[in-house]
């Protein structure tokens, strides 16, 4: 969160100095686990093993990538991606609209409370029963969920626009949605990002979930079957493999805010 | 209004009526199901983990995130790990709490207090590193020791963020206690409810009306806290980010 205001040497050196920590935990890891020798605690190196197996071991022409991997991880991501994408892009846009109005946020207050406070998962017998299995139900479940974040952080953003700034577009006639576009809304960028961020670490969540009980494919899917079969490596590793992609993500996002917001700064001050 | 315009939608019979039931319908099933031993039964044990859930975490994590946030060392070592795992859904270590738990509601209890325990520890120690450092020094000047200067100035200032935390770690042990339910079934909880009565039997009306009652647990907890946040702000006034 302070992240941004930190100078690239500073950020690069704490980088270095979590590596080496988290290298460290895993040393002492392995060698805990290939103490104790537990069925149900591989050690990382059996794990990473499994992994590869799991997914790396396909032929070349696959970039070396498993069916399991290219059939599973692959929706998986589509599924996070769209579900994110519709439900940023609806919080967005009912946020920059309520946001500037007082009554609509008035009449909206209620559902908008009620919505966030209702946990998602709760709506997955809704959903399963409307769609069945697939993926209109992780979609559905992941856009439910990450529209609330982002609508109330959109809100925040826009009621924070400069009334000066509202005021000069007006004075030189642009109408209601050009306004919303280019004053309101890169105005309230910050914000956004910030809600974006969150709803992205809360789809993947979503995704996993929706996946243990409502699809036939998916990380969330392999995971259950691998839990039921006992196959404690490759519970693990696809656990892991959330966890990497959870890490991936956020890294991504950030890099792509700070280009965002980068020339967003420069314009705005 | 919006329910309103739903109910004459619904009954209008464009879509379905069992695919989508007017608001009416949801609210007999809800009435009739707040009538029912077995549902009251599922909502008590569902209540109950949750409550447990957030208590067990706050216990954990308050004194673990004073600790580490007072040790800068110690924060930047366990922050790499931390990062690391937040990112995974607690759900997902179920296999591996009820091998060491057992079947039963200490595993969707010991994983909603995991997933609870993140967003105090990460907002406590992300407050105290925010604490202005005139406070500090003024304590140290008047010959504070390290603990009272922690218990005296440190504290108070952290308590806003404090509160915001655990109403986000309410909201998450709700979301992990329903979905363990929904996913990984047991004994009681309105999440084995719905599978049972409404999912596999196609009712909608029953599956809705169980999202409600979610959504009203959620939005007491939301009050209870956002009231209790407005009443420290009247002396520390301090959004946390």
């Amino acid at each position: 969160m302070t992240g941004r205001t930190e100078a690239p040497a500073r950020l690069v050196a704490g980088a270095v100095q979590r590596w080496a920590v988290f290298a460290g935990c895993l040393l002492v890891w392995q060698a805990l686990t290939a103490y104790f020798d537990d069925t149900y605690f591989p050690t990382p190196v059996e794990i990473a093993g499994k992994m590869h197996e799991l997914w790396f071991s396909g032929p070349a022409s696959h970039l070396f990538l498993t069916t399991v991997a290219i059939e599973n991880i692959v929706p998986s991501l589509g599924r996070l991606l769209a579900g994110w994408l519709i439900g940023g892009a609806t919080g967005v846009t009912l946020g920059l609209v309520l946001g500037r109005s007082r009554a609509g946020l008035d009449y909206a207050d209620a559902i908008i409370n009620f919505g966030r406070a209702l946990p998602a998962p709760a709506l997955l017998p809704v959903f399963l029963v409307l769609f069945k299995i697939g993926t209109p139900v992780q979609l559905a479940t992941i856009v439910f969920g990450v529209i609330w974040p982002v609508l109330l952080n959109t809100v925040q953003g826009a009621q924070s626009v400069e009334p000066v700034m509202v005021d000069t577009a007006r004075v030189y006639g642009t109408s209601p949605t050009r306004l919303l576009v280019t004053v309101v809304l890169p105005a309230s960028l910050p914000k956004i990002f910030s809600g974006m961020r969150i709803a992205l670490g809360l789809s993947l969540v979503l995704m996993v979930i929706s996946e243990l009980v409502g699809a036939t494919n998916g990380i969330g899917y392999q995971f259950q079957l691998a839990s039921q079969s006992f196959d404690l490596s490759a519970v693990w590793a696809w656990i892991a493999l959330v966890g990497i992609l959870g890490n991936l993500l956020n890294w991504l996002f950030l890099v792509v805010e700070n280009r965002a917001l980068g020339r967003h700064r420069a314009s705005v001050g | 209004m919006l329910l309103l315009g739903w109910e004459g939608f619904s009954r209008s019979g464009v879509i379905a009526r069992e695919y989508f039931p007017p608001p009416s319908e949801v609210v007999v099933a809800l009435v009739r199901m707040l009538g029912e031993r077995e549902f009251l039964l599922d909502l008590v044990a569902t209540l109950l983990a949750w409550l447990i859930a957030v208590g067990l975490a706050v216990l954990v994590a308050v004194p673990a995130g004073l600790l580490l946030g007072s040790i800068p060392p110690v924060r930047t070592a366990v922050g790499a790990v931390i990062e690391f795992l937040r990112p995974i859904p607690a759900i997902m270590w179920f296999p591996l709490f009820s091998v060491i738990l057992m079947d039963g509601p200490e595993t969707k209890i010991m994983l909603a207090a995991y997933a609870a325990a993140w967003p105090i520890l990460f907002n406590i120690v992300y407050a105290l590193g925010e604490v202005e450092r005139g406070y500090i020094e003024t304590a140290r000047s008047f010959g504070l020791g390290r603990l009272a200067i922690l218990l005296r100035v440190k504290l108070p200032d952290v308590v806003p963020f404090a509160i915001t935390s655990l109403r986000i770690a309410a909201t998450f042990a709700l979301l992990v206690v329903v979905s363990t339910e929904l996913v990984f079934g047991g004994d009681r909880g309105i999440g084995i409810y719905l599978i049972r009565y409404g999912e596999e039997s196609g009712r909608l009306d029953i599956v809705l009306a169980g999202a409600v009652v979610a959504g009203v647990v959620g939005y007491l907890s939301n009050s209870v806290f956002s009231a209790l946040q407005r009443k420290f702000v009247m002396w520390a006034p301090g959004e946390p980010r």
